[in-house]
């Protein structure tokens, strides 16, 4: 069978849930091959990609790598694609990962796809596009095809692969020593999972004011990651790094809670594609109804403290 | 400092946007405007050259149409244009288009380019990334803050858990986020509005960039659209006014989905 080369993404070591969905959909495509790349593999991350179906796992954990931005992992990947002529190349559809994808395309010449949702036989790849408004199927027309997939496109299936371990030593270029990461500042320490990974995300609108704490005691008894529309990150009452829109984050997760968000196509655009939406808005007319699948028309700071109490009872 | 700052012209997201059902690619006939977050690519480079000195050229790819993103950039304090506008172009995917910038922008010559970080249209969000590799310069992207001192510029890039502090040596390439107030871009003056329309737009073409044909437009294209639809409308959903009970029943709603 075909090997499927996929691009691991962890954090300190920490394997994140879409290298498990690209595992499981690599399978369904041919032999997938995990790439670690970046310091931090351990015999707990063997484990968890064979677990998923890893039938060889390259390992490449120079700090090197993690240390220069975007540029040392392209070029592992395309002295990858060079040795092994794989299949493809699934990647994560993240801001980094497609940063990695588009300099990976360049140096293979290879076609590139963002931002898919799956990927069917002969690597026709699903994306959603113009913020979920038209569905489109693309294909790759030159080289090997490099697919980013959006996290939440398909549930991780744990199946046994064999996780064999090969070396890779990657002396890296002087080009791809660029940019260099001097330090990571840690400013939000939560225990809520990332917001385009989580299945559930709470999101807050102008509706709420600048007291998000509302949002985030919502958020925390569904185990959700929050969100918030762009009037608030614009009025600077949460961080950017947390709208969800056309000029932020897209999401899809099993579950999107809109609270005091009037759904302009700036903030759909972003979340559209979420399986439910639950919406609480004083506005019964406002744009977000469009896409509710269920919703209560009431003030946010009386609905949300009792849907709290609620599911704290129900626990 | 040399700073050349790229926009594109993408269609209004108010309105209804369409692919072509010819050739697959986007529709850009009508209401075109300036990508967001080009607009804060520009006033990042108004505020560099405020702060080092310098010169901000505004480069666009795209048809004749593109201009009234140029005009927009240049009302609000750049210096002069350059568009790159050519029949050959129309289809080109992101490698071909980071293929033709690249060559422009080497034409022109540059300390530093400055992006926005993904437009409205494609949103592929790879295009600083792809220049940077291009042009085998720094590429210092998603920057929520930009320094300069002497050779050396730094970033502070969003991430999910705040951001990384990243240096390099220019020339670079940046690619740039959205920025609460008071760092949003500014609106054009009236007189900045009259003033445009004096600075010089220099229209050139591909062979004018040392373009190869076979590199750019449709029939380059490494990646193609074989078919899209209409994406399948939702279901009409349920909707309660809050009675003092709104909470509970949408934790009931909650509970029958199997979220609780």
């Amino acid at each position: 069978m075909a090997e499927i080369l996929v691009l691991v993404e962890q954090v300190d070591g920490e394997i994140k849930k879409v290298t498990l969905e690209l595992l499981t959909l690599a399978r369904s495509l041919g032999e997938p091959s995990a790439v670690w790349a970046g310091p931090g593999y351990t015999d707990v991350a063997k484990a968890r990609l064979s677990e998923y179906g890893a039938e060889k796992i390259y390992v490449a954990d120079s700090a090197d790598i993690a240390d220069h931005l975007v540029a040392p992992k392209a070029e592992l990947l395309a002295s990858l694609v060079g040795s092994r002529s794989p299949a493809a190349v699934l990647i994560a559809s993240t801001t980094e990962g497609k940063e990695v994808a588009g300099r990976l395309a360049i140096k293979t010449d290879s076609g590139v796809i963002t931002d898919a949702v799956g990927v069917a036989e002969g690597f026709v790849a699903e994306q959603p596009v113009f913020g979920g408004g038209v569905v489109v199927h693309s294909k790759v027309a030159k080289g090997t095809p490099i697919i980013a997939l959006r996290p939440n496109s398909t549930q991780p299936v744990a199946t046994a692969g064999a996780g064999t371990e090969e070396k890779v030593d990657v002396a890296l270029s002087d080009a791809a020593r660029g940019a260099r990461v001097v330090e990571r500042v840690k400013e939000k320490t939560s225990s809520r999972p990332e917001l385009t990974e989580a299945a559930i995300v709470v999101s807050g609108g102008r509706g709420v004011g600048a007291d998000f704490s509302i949002i985030e005691q919502l958020a925390d008894s569904l185990g959700a990651a929050v969100g918030a529309s762009r009037a608030v990150t614009d009025s600077g009452w949460y961080p950017h790094e947390f709208q969800v829109g056309q000029t932020g984050k897209t999401v899809a997760p099993q579950l999107y809670i809109a609270a005091g968000i009037s759904g302009a196509i700036q903030h759909r655009a972003g979340m559209q594609t979420a399986k439910t939406i639950v919406v609480i808005n004083k506005d019964g007319q406002a744009p977000i109804w469009e896409i509710a699948d269920f919703g209560v028309v009431g003030d946010l700071h009386k609905v949300l403290p009792q849907l709290i109490d609620e599911i704290t009872k129900r626990k | 400092m040399n700073i050349v700052v790229c926009v594109k012209q993408v269609p209004d997201t108010a309105t209804e946007r369409k692919l072509r059902s010819d050739d697959n690619t986007i529709d850009r006939s009508a209401n075109g405007v300036i990508n967001e977050l080009c607009e804060y690519a520009v006033e990042d480079a108004l505020k560099l050259k405020e702060a080092y000195g310098g010169e901000v050229t505004v480069l666009t790819m795209g048809p004749d149409q593109a201009t009234d993103a140029i005009r927009k950039a240049l009302a609000m304090g750049a210096d002069k244009a350059v568009h790159l506008s050519d029949e050959a172009l129309h289809g080109s995917d992101a490698l071909s288009t980071s293929y033709a910038l690249s060559q422009a922008l080497k034409k022109i010559g540059f300390d530093v380019v400055i992006l926005g970080s993904e437009s409205t249209d494609a949103r592929t969000g790879m295009l600083a990334a792809m220049l940077a590799e291009r042009l085998g310069v720094p590429q210092l992207t998603l920057a929520s803050k930009i320094e300069v001192a002497g050779s050396a510029i730094s970033i502070h890039r969003q991430t999910d858990y705040g951001y990384d502090k990243v240096e390099a040596t220019l020339p670079a390439v940046v690619s740039v986020v959205e920025k609460p107030d008071p760092f949003k871009p500014r609106y054009p003056s009236f007189k900045g509005i009259m003033a445009a329309k004096k600075k010089p737009i220099e229209k050139i073409g591909i062979a004018d960039a040392e373009i190869d044909p076979a590199q750019i437009g449709l029939a380059a294209a490494w990646s193609v659209v074989a078919d899209f639809t209409p994406a399948p409308p939702r279901g009409k959903g349920v909707v309660v006014n809050d009675e003092g009970d709104g909470g509970t029943k949408a934790a009931e709603f909650l509970v029958s989905k199997k979220f609780i």
